[in-house]
Parts: C-alpha cells; sequence; structure tokens
C-alpha cells in the first residue's frame, strides 16, 4: 500500500503527502470536505483538495492570526472571527481570560461537525461558554454590524469558492463598519510567491487599503502552504502593529506558545523587498 | 395523464442536438463552409472557445436540414418548441429577438398599415416601422409618479387608440417591459380581436412566463397571435438566439416568408442547438427554476429593502391596470432616497467593486437574477448596495425624475428616416423633426424616435442623462453632439 495525498501548489508545482488512512470523506453543500491521516503531519484536513490544517503546523497559522493583535491591543473584548470553522484560531483566542465575548461566524456547518470529531486538537474549545457559532454567510453577518468588534479575524479559505465574498471591497467596508473606533481587522493575506496567491494578495491589500488608516502586512513561515511563506493582514482605525506593541503585558500573561512571542511579532513586519513592492504596487 | 406523460416523454427530446453527434460521430470530412473545417484550419480560434464549440459549427446540409425551409430536425426543434410554448408554431430566430419583433411587424403590417403601441417599446419595433413603412398609433404608457418608470398600456387608453383607428391591423404590448410591469395582456388581447386587429407581443423579457408558477400571463396562454421570446435572457441559450411564437390564424408559410427577407441563410448551429437544449430543459424543468429564480429574487428584495433608503419593489405596486401584474424574478431597484441615480449606482457597482448589473436609468438599478447565480454572490450584491449608501449617499433633491413626454409624430418613421435631412447641433434642434433615434442603452427605449419633433423638454433630458453618465446612442454621430433634422422644417 502506497497512498499519496498531492496538492498543486501551482500550475507546474506539486506537493505531496504520505497517507496513511483517509479517515473522511463528505460533501456539504458548499464544498467536498476530507480528513486524512499522514504519516509526516499527523491528521489534516482538506477543503476541495486544498489543505486547511495539519496537526503537524497549525499552531504557527492560529497563533500568528490571533496573537498579533491581542499583543497589540491587551484591552480586546469581543471578537468576531469570520471561517475558522476547525476551531483553531478560537482555542487560542479562548486562552485570554480579558475576552468577554467571541462569534464566530462560519458558513459551513459540516467542517465544523467534522473537525469536532477528527479534530480535537483545534476544535476543543468551541465548546467554551464565551464562543457563540453562527452557521452563515460571513458577508451577510458582518453587513448588519455597526460599531461592535474590537477584533475581527478573518480566518478564510482563498478568493475562489465558498469563501470568495471574504476576499471583496464590500466585504472589508462591511468590517470597517462593524469595528469599534479602536478596531483590528487581522485577515488570511494569501502568499506572495507563485503568480495566483500573489494576485490575491495583491488585491486584497489594495480594497483594504482604501478604508483603514493602518494597514500593515505580516509573514509567517507554513510548511504546507504553497511556497511556505505565507501573509497575514493587519488592519486598524488606531494602533500600529509595532508602535503599540505591548510586550510587557502580553509576557506577563505567561501564555504557552510554539511559534509566536514578542520578538516575533516585530520581526514578522519585516518583510522582503519583492513583498514590500508588490503591495507597494497596489497602494 | 397519458397525455401530459406523452408530452413530458416528446420533451425529453432535442432534435438539432441528437443530429449534430451524430453527425459529429460520422466524422464526415467536410469540403463545405464553414473554412475553419471544425476548428484545425483556426487552431487560435478552436483554443479559445473549444475544440467541440467549433466542431458543432457546421453548416446547412442535408442530414441537418436548412433553417430557411426546415423540413427535418429543425422542423421537429420547431415543433417541440410550439408545443412546450402552446404555439402553434414556433420559429428558431438567430438574428436576436430584434428580428422577431421585426417579422411580427412586418407580418402583421404593409406599408401605411397602422399599428398600435405604447412608446416605451424597444428600438427593434421602431426600427420595424422604418423598414416596413408601417404607421405607429401611440399609447402613452404613463410614468409611476413616484418610481418614475415607464408603465404598462392602460385598457381605456388602448380602447380609445383602437376607436380612433379601427382601420389600426395590430398592437403591440410588452410583457413585460424591462422592469418587470405587465399590462392587463387578456383584456387588450380580447379588446383587439374584437376590432380583428392582431395582437403582437414583445416578450424579450417573458420567457419564464411560458412555465413558471404564480407568473404573469404569457402571449400564447392568452390568445394573443404572435410573441417575440427571448430565450437567451431567461431562457439560457446562447445570446442572439430567439422564438417567434405564431397562434390562431397566423400563416407559418407568410411569416417564415418575412423572416427569411432579412434572416442570414446561414444560421448558427451553435444557436440553434442552444434553442433546443435549453427548450428541453425549461420544458422539463422549467417551474422548478423559475420556482428558484422567483425565490432567490425575493430574498434579494427584502434584504436590499432592510438597508434602507433603496426601494426594491414588487407587486404592492399593482393597481388592476397600467401595473395589472408584475413579474417577481426581475430585481428593479429605485435608488433616489439614497440621492445616486440609478445609473451612478450601476457604475460604482462595476468600477467600485467589479458587479454588473443589467442597467441603471436616472431612478432605478436593475439586477438580472438568473439560475445561474449563487447565494454568495446575491449577498456581495446585497453588501455592496449597504456599502455604497454608507459611503457615497448624497442628498436625495440632486435626482430628478423627468414625466413621461408624450411624443409628437410629425412622419411616420419610415418617413422621417429617409427625408433629405441636414445635420445640427443637438441644442440648437429644438423646433424641428429628428430624423434618427436618440436613446440611452440599456434599455434601448428611445427618447426620440424618428418623425418627433423635438422639443426643449426632450433636449433637457436628454442632456441631463448624458451628466448622470448615461450611454447614449441612436444618432449618425456617435458622440450624440449633432441630429438630423429633416430639412423641410429648417426655414
Amino acid at each position: 500500500m502506497n497512498l499519496w495525498y498531492t496538492e498543486k501548489h501551482s500550475p507546474n508545482v506539486r506537493f505531496s503527502l504520505k497517507v496513511e488512512e483517509h479517515l473522511f470523506t463528505g460533501k456539504s453543500d458548499f464544498q467536498k470536505i476530507d480528513i486524512l491521516q499522514t504519516s509526516e503531519f499527523g491528521r489534516v484536513l482538506t477543503l476541495d483538495g486544498l489543505v486547511m490544517l495539519t496537526e503537524k503546523d497549525e499552531f504557527i497559522y492560529h497563533e500568528m492570526i490571533t496573537h498579533v493583535a491581542l499583543a497589540t491591543n491587551p484591552s480586546i473584548k469581543k471578537v468576531l472571527v469570520i471561517g475558522a470553522g476547525d476551531g483553531g484560531t478560537i482555542r487560542e483566542l479562548t486562552a485570554y481570560a480579558t475576552i468577554e465575548q467571541i462569534d464566530m461566524v462560519e458558513i459551513d456547518e459540516m467542517v465544523v461537525d467534522v473537525c469536532r470529531e477528527y479534530l480535537p486538537q483545534t476544535a476543543s474549545k468551541l465548546a467554551d461558554p464565551r464562543v457563540n457559532l453562527y452557521f452563515e454567510d460571513g458577508l451577510k453577518f458582518v453587513r448588519r454590524i455597526e460599531n461592535e468588534y474590537d477584533l475581527i479575524i478573518v480566518d478564510s479559505t482563498d478568493p475562489f469558492g465558498p469563501g470568495e465574498g471574504l476576499f471583496t471591497k464590500e466585504f472589508y467596508g462591511n468590517c470597517y463598519k462593524a469595528l469599534t473606533d479602536d478596531g483590528i481587522l487581522v485577515n488570511q493575506h494569501e502568499s506572495p510567491f507563485y503568480a495566483e496567491d500573489a494576485l490575491g494578495m495583491r488585491k486584497a491589500h489594495q480594497k483594504i487599503v482604501g478604508f483603514f488608516p493602518v494597514c500593515k502586512v505580516y509573514q509567517f513561515h507554513m510548511p504546507t502552504y504553497p511556497s511556505g511563506h505565507w501573509l497575514f493582514g493587519f488592519a486598524s482605525k488606531k494602533f500600529d502593529p509595532t508602535q503599540d506593541l505591548d510586550a510587557a503585558s502580553w509576557n506577563e500573561l505567561n501564555l504557552k506558545t510554539k511559534y509566536y512571542n514578542t520578538d516575533i511579532h516585530v520581526g514578522s513586519f519585516a518583510l522582503p523587498n519583492y513583498v514590500k513592492e508588490q503591495l507597494k504596487d497596489v497602494e | 395523464m397519458k397525455g401530459e406523460y406523452m408530452t413530458h416523454h416528446l420533451q425529453q427530446r432535442a432534435p438539432i442536438m441528437e443530429a449534430l453527434n451524430q453527425y459529429k460521430s460520422m466524422r464526415v470530412v467536410p469540403f463545405d463552409v464553414p473554412g475553419h473545417k471544425r476548428g484545425r484550419g483556426n487552431p487560435e480560434l478552436a483554443t479559445f472557445l473549444g475544440e467541440q464549440c467549433l466542431t458543432m459549427d457546421v453548416n446547412s446540409m442535408k442530414p441537418l436540414d436548412n433553417l430557411c425551409h426546415p423540413v427535418s430536425i429543425i422542423k421537429e426543434a420547431e415543433e417541440l418548441a410550439a408545443q412546450a410554448f402552446n404555439a402553434k408554431h414556433a420559429f428558431f430566430m438567430v438574428n436576436g429577438t430584434t428580428s422577431a419583433v421585426q417579422a411580427m411587424i412586418m407580418t402583421a403590417c404593409k406599408a401605411g398599415d397602422k399599428i398600435i403601441m405604447p412608446r416605451n417599446v424597444h428600438r427593434s419595433a421602431i426600427n420595424a416601422l422604418i423598414l416596413s413603412g408601417a404607421v405607429p398609433v401611440y399609447v402613452n404608457p404613463g410614468v409611476h409618479s413616484e418610481l418614475g418608470i415607464p408603465l404598462g398600456m392602460s385598457v381605456k387608453d388602448v380602447e380609445q387608440a383602437i376607436l380612433e383607428n379601427t382601420d389600426a391591423k395590430a398592437i403591440l404590448i410588452n410583457n413585460p417591459t424591462y422592469y418587470g410591469i405587465c399590462s392587463n395582456l387578456q383584456a387588450l388581447t380580447d379588446l383587439a380581436h374584437r376590432y380583428n386587429m392582431l395582437v403582437l407581443v414583445d416578450e424579450a423579457h417573458g420567457t419564464h412566463f411560458y412555465f413558471g408558477d404564480n407568473l404573469p400571463a404569457s402571449a400564447m396562454s392568452v390568445g394573443a397571435d404572435m410573441a417575440s421570446v427571448s430565450m437567451h435572457k431567461s431562457g439560457g441559450s446562447l445570446t442572439q438566439s430567439s422564438f417567434l411564437l405564431i397562434n390562431n390564424e397566423v400563416s407559418e408559410g407568410y411569416t417564415r416568408q418575412i423572416i427569411n427577407l432579412t434572416q442570414t441563410t446561414s444560421g448558427s448551429y451553435l444557436l440553434l442547438s442552444s434553442l433546443d437544449i435549453s427548450r428541453r430543459s425549461l420544458a422539463l424543468n422549467g417551474k422548478e427554476i423559475f420556482r428558484k429564480v422567483a425565490e432567490m429574487a425575493q430574498y434579494t428584495r427584502n434584504e436590499i429593502n432592510k438597508i434602507g433608503g433603496y426601494y426594491a419593489y414588487s407587486k404592492e405596486l399593482l393597481n388592476g391596470d397600467t401595473i395589472f401584474d408584475f413579474d417577481v424574478t426581475k430585481l428593479s431597484v429605485d435608488t433616489r432616497e439614497v440621492g445616486l441615480a440609478g445609473i451612478e449606482v450601476y457604475d460604482i457597482l462595476r468600477d467600485e467593486y467589479d458587479i454588473q448589473i443589467e442597467f441603471g436609468d436616472i431612478g432605478n438599478i436593475l439586477a438580472y437574477i438568473s439560475v445561474g447565480d449563487r447565494h454568495l454572490d446575491l449577498e456581495r450584491l446585497v453588501a455592496a448596495l449597504a456599502e455604497i449608501k454608507r459611503r457615497y449617499s448624497k442628498d436625495k433633491s440632486r435626482i430628478y425624475i423627468h414625466e413621461y413626454i408624450s411624443p409628437q409624430v410629425a412622419y411616420t418613421p419610415q418617413e422621417a428616416f429617409y427625408a433629405p435631412k441636414q445635420k445640427l447641433p443637438i441644442s440648437e434642434s429644438a423646433g424641428y423633426v429628428s430624423s434618427e433615434f436618440v436613446m440611452c442603452y440599456p434599455p434601448g427605449i428611445p427618447i426620440l424616435a424618428p418623425g418627433e419633433r423635438i422639443t426643449k423638454e426632450i433636449l433637457d433630458f436628454i442632456d441631463y442623462s448624458k451628466v448622470k453618465g448615461c450611454f447614449l446612442t441612436g444618432t449618425e454621430d456617435s458622440n450624440i453632439e449633432h441630429i438630423n433634422v429633416l430639412k423641410e422644417l429648417m426655414e
């Protein structure tokens, strides 16, 4: 038995994982959902055949999508998370006792059900009493809200398929409206490396820049994502992620992290020239 | 039950598609046109459009019949279409619904014959008058006092027009208008028939009336004589393909002769097969398809109305006469309360949000909803409209709705079009008779038609439309700065 999972990272590049067992396959109203048991990366969640997370490297993604904003503004109380059906982002957020409410809006209930069953590593905190789950379109949810959240995290899939509405100008504009005056928006910002991902990155940046006075991009290293070089966007109405970083307060919290620390926080905003240039082109 | 089963069974066939598949499988060596020879002679085109597409782009021949004189598979396909639409006969049209509208008018009217029609007809109808020399008798459709949209024809107004013109040969009715508004089609048909006039129906926006539940009455269902049905709009076929339906005493042979006056002799099999396949799909699944479309339109309407400012209207407008019925699959939205012209919202949606809608006029936008829409796209439209209101809304007094301008018809469209004429700056043309059209496109309803006197009111409206960003067309001068007027009136 020699079973391999292969994903196209670009039209000409493939990435393969040795599979031990295909644990789950199913089709929701929105996408195909699979769970694979792999030899190197543990359990893997794929949506429409693309790796969303693996047990081995998900900590990098989930720590970086949450702690940067929380270390910048420790008084965040109310958080909206869009997407994030695997629960990893929620797990990181629930570590903060100061957060009072976490609303999570995931379009596909089946993703959550499957993750609860097969990926307790990420889904374990979905039952936290501060967490409210809404299964609906993120764009629709945020459109009805004004001046309500201190932080919105867009933990989305790619700018095609069920998540495409989360890469639009109307979405970012509605997020701006839904945030308080202290509001921060962190979004999955694609990658600068392969052409198709880079186009998604530039378009997202271009659309966000129009709304927020502070618009930064930070990077992290994600072994199972195309090229391994991935980005998050940090946009806010007030806070600058490096100047306003409150490193001492965050370190006092004594949270246990495997990737994030306050040095990485600052360093992650230092971008390679080719990334800077691409972002500058659309500003 | 048995009859219904038989009909259903027959409607599963698609004779043109079947014949094309059969022809392809025979691997016939082509020493006929088209010269791209199944795409081999034009690899770039084959790559762009797809090999299968070019394989099906073939010429009329014995096994594939001939559109100008159908005797086999096209005839069968036309009979199936007639059955699906409950018509006496259905003609496959490949020159657009424009050609179907023209064929209706030219079948019903010879030069000098009168035809009663609302002034808010599509340009294709007035073009038919230029071609045929028929004389229009316009019925004022009126404009909705708040929304500024042209309405249907009132039965009373039509009756008056009929009594004043008992020699008219036909009446032309829009079913529905671009905005989804229907006249009382049954009453108008019965009325016209009492005076031995043919009832011609422009159903460019009404294909779905034949298949969906709880939709306005279709032309054939009320016993109208001819109807032009844009299959490529709500019917799902390729752009430019259409059906012309006939009923009652209208002669199939004579109508075919009229069609052949202007229709191509090289009818595209891409268009023909798309009509055939779409007819089958509508006959088998139309009810379900349009239930979904109506549901999506209603959902979007509700969500847009919740934003505030916008008014996505529907059946609450019904008044028993000029708005006798409303097509609930249409998503027409009044934008004036947001302080933006429809055409401005239309432009912002495209330029800022990558959303293309069907059209915008001064007070309204129309988003076309079809079975091809996804819920996430509807959410994008609603969210973008909410954002546009938040970011761009202005004082509503800047949007000014014009009253219906009753045309002063001085000459028939044909006389005016071919008369000796002279070019004038449009701003100096008031008082003269226009020899050409001026219209916003879309929707393509003329502001001025050939033979109509130009007034200051009309010029003001043209200016206003230009300023708001409407795309104006119709005149020889593509910049719409000059207009051709009739010479004899220039002293």
